[in-house]
Order: C-alpha cells, then structure tokens, then sequence
C-alpha cells in the first residue's frame, strides 16, 4: 500500500544511516582485526606478510607482567565496587519512593562531571602534603606523611571513585525488582536471614552483578588517564599499554591485538550476563 | 530492621562521592599559590584562566565540537531510530547489532579503531575526525533514547495521517516529530556532555590543529598540579549542573 512518493525519503535515511555506521563503525573495527595480524612497517604503519607475532607478543613476560598487575588492579576496583554498591544498592531499593529519584540523580550528577577533573581532584586530597595527610596529621594519627599518590592504591581508589556508579546502577535496577513475594514465602516457609539471601536474593540479583562487573571491570582496564594522573609509571593499565604502543612506539599490529583481546573478554562477560539472566527467568516463574 | 544504619550508609558513600568535587570547588577559590594550604578567598585562578589565551581557544573549541557533534548525532540518531521503529528491511538485526557494539565496545578500542581509519583514508586529524569520532559514540545513545520515546506511542497516529493523505515524509514532519521531541531534546543534551567529557577517544583522533579542552587539561594535570585546572572544573561542574538539570525538567515535564 505504500506510494512511491514516500519512498525517497526512506531511500534516503537508509542510506544515511547505513552508509555512517558501515564506514565508521564497521570498516575500522575489520581494519582493526586484519591489523593484529599483519607485520609492523615503521613507514606504513603495517604490512604484509600475515603472521601472529602479536598475538605470541603478548605473552612476552614483559607484557603478562602489565596484563595480570592491570586485570589485579581491575578485579580489586571491580570487588570494592561490589562491596561498597551492592548495600548501597539495596539501601537505595529501601528508600521512599520519591526520594529515590533526588537520590539517583545525585548518583550521576558526577557522571556528568568530566572524569579528568574528578581525577585531578584526587590528587589534591592524596598528595604527600595533600588534605588527607594534613587531616591524618593534625589529629595525630600518623607523624609524618604518607605516600599516598603514585601507588598502586591511588590507581585504586581512582578507578572505584570513578566508576562506582556504574556498578551502582544495575544492581539498583535488580533490587527494585526484587520480588517481595518470593522473600516473603521463603520467609513463611521457615527460612532464616541468611539461608533468604544466599537461595534468594544473591540469585536474583546476579544478572545485576554481572551488568555490574561488565561496566566497571573493562573500563577499569583501559581508562590510561588514571595512572598518568595517580600512578607514576610503574602501576599501567592496558589501555596505557595499548595507546603506548599506538601512539608513541607506533607498533599497530601489538596495540590491534591487545584491543582484540579487551573486546574478547567483554564479549565473555556478556554471554555470562545473558547466561544468568536466562535462568532467574527459568527458575522464577 | 534498624533504620539508622542503612541511611548513615547512604550518607557516608554520598559524601564519598562528593568530597573531592567538594575540595576541587573550595579550592579554586584559594588564594594561595601551593596548591595544598588556604590562603584566604580569591579569584586569581579564575583570572588567570581567562587570561590564558591558549585555554580559552580550546574551551571553545570544545564547545564547538561538543555542539556540532550532539546536532549532528541527534539528527542521524533520530532518523536511525526511526528507521528502526517504522521501516521493515534487510539487515536491521545486523545494524542494531552495530549499535550495540559501538556502544558495548571499550572506549580505547573505538579509539583505535578509528584512528586506524582516518590515517588509512589519509583524513587530517583535527576538527573533521574529532567529529566523525564524537558522533559515532553518540549515536548509540540518542538512538536509545528516542527509541524508548516510540515504543510508548499510538501506532494509530501515524496510520491516520497516512489514511488522510500525508505523505511519510509529511507524516514524520508533523506527526512523528513533535512526539519525539522531548527525546531529541534529552539525547542532544547526552551527547553534547558526552562529546565534552570524552578524553580517550579525543587523545587518539585529536591533532594538534585543533586543540580541544580534556586534551588541554590532560597535558596540564599530568606533570603537577595547576590550580587553574580547579577553576576550570568548577565552571565546567556548574555547566554540566546546569544542562543535567534541563535534560531532566524536559524529561519529566513530557512525562506529564
């Protein structure tokens, strides 16, 4: 029933909209494929023949060494996110309603904040002669000031500072969806507090957690301004690594193949997640 | 249960949060020049920022990327999402899943995948490819959002304007649109603080021809601490307040 009149307009958004994402999202993410496999060229960048030199670099002790200190670092941002968002989150599911909106939009209002100055601020509170131990001193906790910047822990508490919303908000989601019925009858049926959370609540709230680790665990490996601020050069991340090795060592086949890697351990994560999800819905109804 | 607990709770991972931008405010205000001790009230930071020509290059260079990246991106993602919501086509799978990926996928990895790009096709790195890059994140965003506006919609509108005679374009113009409006404005206002904030993908797709506000910082904060960068991040707080203060009174003055 369509006329032919209209079909211009269609032609044209389809075009537009196809057109945009083959060539800027497609196109680079194939080159990025084809470029871990290919030869570094000091001129062009890469070149052929095709090998898998950059995948067997990764394994250089040099390199693991970054991976596992940068995934250590991700796993602790990831837990402490967990442990501080996880009551947090449940608190918040307990609030009154109208509340819970101020209080969400409070949640991310920093996230609208830019995360360089976020960071930054940091420094002003962990610096040698920062606010913490000027604070710490002056109540006579510690004599003299500790190193707080350029650790392992700065990093730290960069990456939960930053990233603790985005833990916050999906486990939000699961616990206002959280059944009161199901709580109630486990409760009926002679179920003490812990026994409710271990078969209850930590199930149902597992797809949340998953979403959780999702959003905190692979920005936590690649956000390289975090230890440029708070870390000295010793503490790297991945994403240091990956734009070290595009932007000054100019090593594309390396950088491609490490990225290819933190997509690969995204996608795992998201299978996990959907994986989880299927079952609550299959044991909850 | 007690009620005290999870409240303090609450209180305290608040204050967490908004200690340091509490300091960062406080301090941009301080006279003194270390950085660390108060030194008494002053605007000297503020001055300073506005006197630094190269600072206030790149703030609007940044607000005009931010500007043209959020129309440009509203107005692309608006369309996809209604391509999305009205047409039956080939491939629609393939192009959500396109969608998805851009915005699943970890920032430094769009970064280089698009860097990969522009130096394949020989694109000069400066205004035009910070664009490209700051619309492709974008989209996502936008698409989601007017997406949730028209899955809540009378599909009988649209079908009347059509039995009355509109053409789709017509149609689109008089009927879809205004519906959407809220949407787009809300969308417009992610993307224009998404395009602000962005540092990863700016660091690899930026050029030196076109220096851009979290590039200007990034350089700055890295060797020490420079207390113009508190000033400038106070003003950029209230400005981010400001806007998520609208997107949100837009959003719920649709509502009703």
């Amino acid at each position: 029933m369509r006329s032919v009149m209209q079909q211009p307009f269609r032609t044209a958004v389809l075009v537009l909209v196809w057109g945009w994402l083959l060539f800027l999202v497609l196109t680079p993410n194939l080159l990025v494929i084809g470029a871990s496999v290919m030869t570094r060229d000091p001129g062009t960048f890469i070149s052929l023949p095709l090998n898998l030199d950059a995948y067997r670099q990764l394994f250089n002790p040099l390199y693991l060494d970054v991976f596992l200190n940068s995934l250590y670092m991700a796993t602790m941002t990831t837990l402490i996110c967990l442990l501080i968002g996880y009551p947090f989150a449940w608190a918040l599911s307990k609030v009154p309603r109208h509340r819970q909106m101020l209080l969400i939009f409070l949640l991310i209002v920093p996230f609208w904040t830019n995360s360089l100055v976020r960071t930054y601020a940091l420094k002003l509170i962990l610096a040698t002669n920062g606010l913490l131990n000027n604070a710490l001193m002056s109540v006579g906790l510690i004599d003299q000031p500790m190193q707080m910047l350029y650790t392992e822990g700065a990093v730290i508490i960069g990456l939960v500072y930053l990233l603790l919303p985005f833990m916050i908000l999906p486990l939000y989601a699961v616990f206002d969806d959280l059944r009161e019925d199901l709580l109630r009858a486990s409760h009926d049926l002679g179920a003490g507090r812990l026994a409710t959370f271990v078969h209850i609540i930590v199930p149902m709230t597992l797809p949340g957690v998953l979403a959780g680790i999702m959003l905190v665990l692979l920005p936590a490996m690649g956000l390289f301004f975090v230890p440029d601020i708070l870390g000295g050069s010793r503490n790297l991340l991945v994403g240091n690594v990956i734009k070290n090795q595009f932007l000054d060592a100019r090593n594309w086949p390396f950088g491609a193949a490490a990225s290819i890697m933190l997509t690969l351990a995204m996608a795992f994560l998201m299978f996990a997640h959907r994986l989880s999800k299927r079952r609550i819905g299959e044991d909850g109804v | 249960m007690t009620r005290w607990l999870p409240r303090t709770y609450l209180t305290l991972v608040y204050l967490l949060l908004y200690v340091p931008i509490l300091v960062l405010v406080v301090f941009s205000f301080n006279d003194s020049r270390s950085g660390y001790a108060w030194g008494g009230l002053s605007l000297r930071w503020y001055e300073a920022l506005f006197n630094n020509r190269a600072m206030v290059q790149a703030m609007w260079n940044s607000l005009w990327l931010a500007l043209s990246a959020a129309t440009v991106s509203t107005v692309i993602g608006a369309l996809t999402a209604l391509a999305l919501h009205r047409y039956r086509f080939r491939g629609k799978q393939v192009l959500n899943g396109m969608l998805f990926v851009v915005m699943m996928s970890p920032e430094i990895v769009l970064a280089i995948s698009l860097l990969g790009l522009f130096l394949l096709v020989g694109l000069q790195l400066g205004y035009v490819s910070l664009l490209l890059a700051h619309v492709t994140f974008c989209l996502p965003f936008v698409v989601i959002t007017v997406m949730a506006r028209l899955s809540g919609f009378d599909e009988r509108l649209p079908e009347a304007a059509r039995d009355l005679g509109a053409s789709d374009f017509t149609m689109t113009r008089t009927v879809l649109i205004p519906v959407i409006m809220p949407a787009l404005l809300a969308g417009w206002l992610l993307g224009f603080t998404l395009s602000l904030d962005d540092v990863v993908v700016s660091t690899f797709v930026g050029g030196p021809s076109y220096e851009i506000l979290p590039l200007r910082i990034y350089s700055m904060v890295r060797v020490g601490l420079k207390p113009e960068v508190n000033a400038l991040g106070t003003l950029l707080l209230v400005f981010s307040l400001v806007m998520l203060m609208l997107s949100q009174w837009i959003l719920l003055r649709s509502k009703r």
